[in-house]
């Protein structure tokens, strides 16, 4: 499939969302508000909830299914607070040592004035920089768009995994096409030189597991992509969980370390 | 099914115009070597005013964009800074190093690490190789141990004339090495940022960057190491979402551009024009993103009695 159809899978209204994953997966989930210093953003959602036995931390970029809704998300481009709240949120989990699950879904940051006098690039740079030293087992998912900045601020985890049809870029196709060509027409041919498809971002060592779909797409067959899910998560927390803490932050420090290539 | 249309086409409008908006912006922030080819090339109809003004500007000289005066660019000085009306010049890594740290005190790091191309990106060497000829820069950072006041630290300048800054492979891994090294040697570093943002050429490689000086960062930060930086113009989009904003300290040039998104993103966005100041150093300081705005020529000495207050101690003395 070219790149650029999964782009259009991964941007569906009807594809499934960070709580709609959030519901299915767990149980008791409990939603918990706000970065205590300026409002709640409901373009992030975040709370405690059980994977089976073990309580958890989970955290989700939430885009809406009407307009009324998405509004209300923001079309799920987080502020500076929602950053803040999801950061919160993990450094709770920490304390008690519960490990993280965050479900990324966002076209990216919020490019607002807004955003921009609370801090946007700060928040986003805070995240990298504590995500790093968690001392608790932490594994991000993108479930649809995993756009630039405002996705990698979820998404310093000691995994980061992405559904079949979902995708995770420097930038959108489109203004990638329109920077480097000078002609936004030619997102598609962007897309393929990107590597933004899960496929892509595996063989590149960028996520370590492409979860599966059915055809057409998550919202064809919810349960079969959110059970995949679950499942894994709980094989590969217990993993996680094993590990004693100094071996867990060195290796996801070397996991980031290890990006880039270069001669000398 | 109307309704369910109705919304897919606002969602396609919003996401349209914001990136209309992004695109423009980071093309402004972009200047490729084509885009100066056509800056060169106007259309037939500007030809003879353009070329009035170019004879109005000899060789070696240089138009203030801020007091339009005419300026022989020997005035400008090692500080690049406007005689008539003290506006700031960009400066390049290598001016910035002889402006800052003590004479003849700089060693610099990893000086033959070049790009490769990790996405074969179509062009991207070539670009790459015009580049380092045109700038003698292997690319757009310089890192190294140095002195000032006498003082020792690591120091990463940045430079905006090598594919405006972006943070490429190279960049990430000379500041990661920096950073290491420094946590290693107990030192701390200083980092003069100037970008653009992301290496588009580098894709989702140039993103890991972000998280990986930030990695280096946290760990130089634990061994309760100072880092500092100095925000110079422009320091946007990946760089401001990441270690530009990490330092214990942030300083910056006044009315140096600073910010996240670029401005033609937010108007698109908003659909208003933003005020003149947004996203200044100045804006970022009555908001409380940055600690001092510092004069150029001060840099050295406010450096230095930062160094001096977290009792780094002359080299040699301790
Ligand atoms: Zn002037």
């Amino acid at each position: 499939m070219p790149a650029y159809d999964k782009v259009k899978i991964a941007r569906k209204v009807s594809r499934p969302t960070a709580l709609d994953y959030i519901n299915h997966i767990f149980d008791d989930f409990m939603e918990l508000h706000g970065d205590r210093g300026f409002r709640d953003d409901s373009a992030i959602v975040g709370g405690i909830a059980m994977l089976g036995d073990i309580p958890v931390t989970v955290t989700g970029v939430q885009k809406g299914k009407t307009m009324e809704e998405n509004i209300k998300r923001n079309f799920g481009q987080p502020h500076p607070e929602g950053y803040r709240k999801a950061l919160r949120l993990m450094k709770q989990a920490e304390k008690f040592h519960r490990p993280i699950i965050n479900f990324i879904n966002t076209s990216g940051a919020y490019p607002g004035v807004g955003a921009e006098e609370r801090g946007q690039g700060e928040a986003i740079a805070r995240n990298l920089m504590e995500m790093i030293d968690l001392k608790v087992p932490t594994i991000s998912i993108v479930i649809g768009e995993g756009g630039s900045g405002g996705a990698l601020a979820l998404a310093v985890t000691d995994r980061v995994w992405m559904l079949e049809n979902s995708v995770y870029a420097v930038l959108s196709p489109e203004g990638f096409a329109s920077i480097l060509w000078k002609d936004a027409k030619r997102a598609k041919e962007a897309a393929d030189v990107m590597k933004i498809t899960a496929e892509d971002l595996f063989e590149l060592g960028v996520v370590e597991k492409v979860i599966k779909e059915v055809d057409g797409g998550a919202q064809n067959d919810f349960g079969f992509t959110a059970n995949l899910i679950k499942s894994k998560l709980e094989t590969e927390l217990a993993e996680l969980m094993a590990k004693d803490i100094d071996t867990l932050l060195s290796e996801r420090y070397s996991r980031f370390r290890s990006f880039g290539e270069f001669k000398e | 099914m109307k309704l369910l249309n109705n919304i897919k086409s606002g969602i396609d409008k919003i996401t349209v115009d914001n990136l209309k908006g992004k695109v423009t912006a980071i093309k402004d922030a972009i200047p490729t070597p084509e885009k100066k080819e056509k800056k060169e090339k106007p259309k037939k109809a500007e030809k003879s005013a353009d070329k009035d003004n170019k004879e109005e500007i000899p060789d070696g000289f240089i138009k203030c964009p801020s007091c339009s005066a005419v300026i022989d660019k020997k005035d400008l000085g090692a500080l690049k800074i406007c005689p008539k009306c003290a506006k700031l010049f960009r400066m390049n890594a290598k001016d910035r190093v002889k402006a800052i740290a003590d004479k003849g005190s700089f060693d610099e790091f990893d000086i033959n690490m070049e790009s490769v191309n990790p996405l074969n990106f179509p062009d991207y060497e070539v670009k790459i190789k015009s580049l380092q000829e045109k700038t003698g820069l292997k690319d757009a950072v310089k890192t190294g141990r140095c002195t000032i006041g006498g003082r020792p630290c690591v120091l990463g300048v940045m430079d905006s004339g090598f594919m405006m800054g972006s943070l490429g492979s190279v960049v990430g891994e000379k500041l990661t090495r920096a950073f290491e090294y420094a946590t290693e040697n107990k030192l701390p570093v200083i980092i003069f940022t100037c970008s653009g943002g992301a290496r588009m050429q580098e894709g989702i490689v140039s993103l890991m960057q972000m998280a990986k000086v930030s990695a280096a960062a946290a760990k130089h930060s634990d061994a309760g190491l100072l880092y500092v930086t100095v925000l110079t113009d422009p320091t946007t989009g990946g760089v401001t979402a990441s270690y530009a904003m990490l330092g214990d300290i942030i300083l910056s040039e006044p009315k140096t551009l600073i910010g996240f998104a670029g401005r033609r993103v937010i108007e698109g966005t908003i659909k208003q024009k933003l005020p003149d100041d947004f996203q200044t150093s100045e804006f970022l300081l009555e908001h409380g993103f940055i600690d001092a705005i510092v004069d150029r020529e001060n840099l050295p000495d406010v450096l230095a009695n930062i160094l001096k207050l977290h009792n780094v101690e002359k080299a040699g003395e301790a």
